[in-house]
């Protein structure tokens, strides 16, 4: 296998609902933090690595050419890659190919995403993700397709709303400790589904804000990540998968995408048994949902059974397998592209140690974070240790 | 390169202006079917894919969501990249030489005759603060660029004439160009001005059409017939502001050049490389692309394809387009090492570039 890669530096701004900031003003403090955390300048990175999701938020064509400067692309190798809601797990997969190859030594990786500049709101931009013959002239939007999936998860397995309201409350509780979150807060089951249904069984505090935010990491070799810091966090495996784009032919039961990516990272990481040899995770939670869902998809839980192992305690912050310890996308935010990468900065920060009053007690040798998005389609993994 | 990578399979639809009976996605299927022909591998054998697509082109946001079935590659490793095919071959490169992957397909494809108001979507290209407001067209940009450019190089309109009759002419014996014509300087000089000094036929039009290349790692290489090794590859963008940057230097392909010819080992592209299919979306920009290059004039082939101004400009695929007509080159025994450069036009100073060669070094 390459080169090994680490992250050295992690940098984010606050997730909010309307930023006063540029597109690329957000880029660079997310930057700019990453590169003094590393310990270095942009004169120290070879290669710039962009993810951001669709142009149509903020509406420039090309948005990553336009964000280059805030991403310290200006004079560099710079490329922006794009799998959706799965960009900002993949934007470290993408520079972990720059390194990992040989070619570069060192990376840095942000991810931005202003959706505010979208009026009066982002669901308008994403009716036009969907197919412009098949589905674009009914007028879908992400709550009512999420919403299929929700149902067809529920009644495969025969769970109830109350189960997956229990995300929400979990998630919401442990952002109260994320200097950056937008919506942290304590929550009851009840007043989850006391909220009003956008689309039945998705109530509004079961999903994520549309936020404004950006977030960094600088990623580097071996012998450049030792020579920086005592504490690299290494990138044991990676993992990415798409599906076909004709979602309504598929059983939405089960992500069999994150099932496909997360072997693939755990085959390159030497992970046999996942739940005996990862020690938390930051899956992907959108919809409180897609918590359970993913957690599923990526082997931690059985299928069907993350609601009970949930209602169990196993995945708070003080449980066997914690899970979105971060707060996730329910309670720090959803900055697309920037709300994956914030699951990457998690992982760094738990590892190190460094995750303040967040910070999972017991010993961590190991966690994953996982992203997902298209028309419920594609799966990015990855794993990280110490 | 201490892993060596190769191309394949190389498979490509004739570059036509509009193509009313297929579908992008049609297009792309045609041009993975001839790929994976090429290569003798079934779909189920490709192991990742890395498209090129930008979401206002295709009126499609995160278009990356229609790139799998097309390319038979469904729940198989896809991403995309915002970037010319040039962008995407390195990255494919890249992947296989992580040791992860032993077979990895690029794609791009142009759908240009679906979309009804280019410039329009050009314009939104530009900073929303500071430029968008002035309200000018963005070939604006490509016409004060060429006037700086000619000024600082010492060439004339003239110059520009003649490469814009030489591609045009050259792309008469390429059987897939899509605006061949035998033109001579006068006949460039009198069409009319877009934005002066630039001309009309100074402009590289706008096509459809499909690429897909395979890749191979060295060790999956070794059952190919004619493999055409990556020798080396390089991408660069300089500032993205029109105010700070040196309209009359390319100084992307400069800092991607630096990067390709340490990895390829070239010293002196002029005689090391024999054939260079170059950027020439403006005319200008083909003795601009050459300049940063470091190529001397008259040192060798240059976009003997008929580049983009006699082939058509086929937006982001354009580069793989260059790549194809390298690999043809190689094949046939027309070139032993090729250049391939692509730049992402106005308002980008986004630049990608491959050297391929008929031998790893």
């Amino acid at each position: 296998m390459g080169n090994r890669v680490a992250v050295i530096g992690a940098g984010i701004t606050k997730f909010v609902r309307r930023a006063q900031e540029t597109p690329p003003e957000l880029a660079w403090a997310a930057a700019s933090q990453a590169l003094d955390n590393a310990g270095m300048t942009l004169d120290d990175i070879d290669c710039v690595i962009h993810g951001t999701a669709p142009d149509a938020f903020d509406g420039v064509h090309m948005k990553a050419e336009y964000l280059s400067a805030g991403s310290g692309g200006w004079g560099k190798p710079y490329t922006r890659t794009y799998v959706g809601g799965g960009t900002g797990v993949f934007a470290p997969i993408h520079s972990w190919m720059h390194l990992a190859s040989g070619k570069f030594k060192t990376a840095l990786v942000v991810c931005e995403e202003k959706m505010s500049s979208c009026q009066p709101h982002p669901q308008g931009a994403f009716i036009t993700i969907f197919d412009h013959t098949t589905e674009r002239a009914l007028g879908p939007n992400l709550l009512w397709i999420f919403a299929l999936e929700q149902h067809r998860y529920m009644s495969v397995h025969g769970i109830k709303n109350e189960q997956i309201a229990l995300a929400s409350v979990k998630n919401k509780h442990n952002a109260r400790g994320h200097p950056s979150a937008q919506i942290g807060g304590e929550l009851t089951v009840e007043e989850v589904l006391d909220s009003e249904i956008l689309a039945y069984p998705v109530h509004r505090l079961m999903v994520s804000p549309t936020s404004d935010g950006a977030a960094a990491v600088v990623m580097a070799v071996e012998d450049v990540a030792k020579a920086q810091t005592g504490q690299p966090v290494w990138l044991e495996g990676v993992g990415w998968a798409l599906d076909t784009a004709y979602w309504t032919n598929r059983d939405l039961y089960y992500p069999r995408y994150v099932e496909k990516a997360a072997w693939m990272a755990y085959e390159m990481a030497g992970i046999k048994k996942p739940t005996e040899e990862i020690d938390f995770a930051e899956p992907y939670d959108p919809f409180a949902y897609k918590e359970l869902h993913h957690l599923e998809g990526l082997q931690l839980a059985p299928k069907g059974g993350a609601p009970k192992l949930l209602a169990d305690g196993y995945f708070n912050r003080d449980g066997k397998l914690p899970s979105c310890p971060s707060g996730g996308l329910l309670g720090v935010g959803n900055p697309i592209a920037a709300a994956g990468m914030m699951k990457i900065c998690e992982l760094f920060w738990q590892l190190r140690g460094e995750a303040g009053e967040r910070q999972i007690q017991k010993p961590l040798r190991r966690g994953v974070a996982q992203a997902w998005g298209d028309l419920m389609q594609v799966g990015t993994v990855v794993v990280m240790g110490t | 390169m201490s892993n060596h990578v190769a191309i394949i399979g190389c498979g490509y639809t004739p570059i036509r202006v509009a193509t009313p009976e297929a579908s992008y996605r049609e297009l792309t299927f045609e041009a993975a079917q001839r790929a994976y022909a090429d290569a003798g591998i079934s779909h189920e054998e490709v192991q990742s894919a890395v498209c090129c697509e930008e979401d206002f082109i295709e009126g499609i946001s995160i278009t990356d969501e229609y790139t799998p079935d097309q390319l038979g590659v469904v729940l198989r490793s896809v991403e995309t990249v915002g970037g010319d095919g040039l962008h995407g071959l390195g990255i494919a490169a890249m992947q296989i030489q992580t040791g992860a992957l032993d077979i990895v397909v690029v794609e791009a494809h142009s759908k240009a005759s679906n979309v009804l108001t280019f410039d329009h979507i050009t314009e939104f290209a530009l900073d929303p603060i500071w430029n968008r407001p002035l309200g000018f067209h963005p070939e604006f940009i490509a016409g004060m660029e060429m006037n700086r450019f000619l000024h600082e190089a010492k060439l004339s309109v003239e110059d520009c004439d003649r490469i814009a009759a030489k591609n045009r002419t050259n792309a008469l014996s390429n059987p897939i160009a899509a605006y061949p014509a035998r033109m001579t300087s006068e006949d460039i000089a009198h069409s009319p001005h877009t934005c002066a000094p630039l001309r009309e036929a100074h402009e590289a039009r706008r096509a459809d059409g499909a690429v897909v290349l395979v890749l191979a790692s060295e060790e999956r290489a070794k059952g190919a017939e004619r493999p055409v090794w990556i020798r080396g590859t390089g991408w660069a963008n300089d500032s993205p502001t029109l105010e700070s940057r040196p309209w009359g230097k390319d100084g992307a392909t400069e800092a991607a050049a630096r990067i390709a010819y340490e990895e390829a080992g070239i010293r002196d592209p002029s005689r090391e490389i024999d054939l260079f299919e170059v950027d020439d979306l403006y005319a200008h920009r083909e003795a601009m692309a050459l300049a940063a290059l470091g190529v001397k004039n008259g040192a060798a082939g240059v976009n003997p394809s008929g580049g983009s101004l006699g082939m058509g400009h086929t937006l982001d695929a354009i580069g793989l387009y260059r790549a194809a007509m390298c690999v043809d080159a190689i094949r046939s025994g027309r070139s032993k090492v090729a250049l391939a450069q692509s730049w992402r036009g106005v308002p980008t100073t986004s630049v990608a570039m491959s050297i391929l060669s008929v031998n790893h070094g």
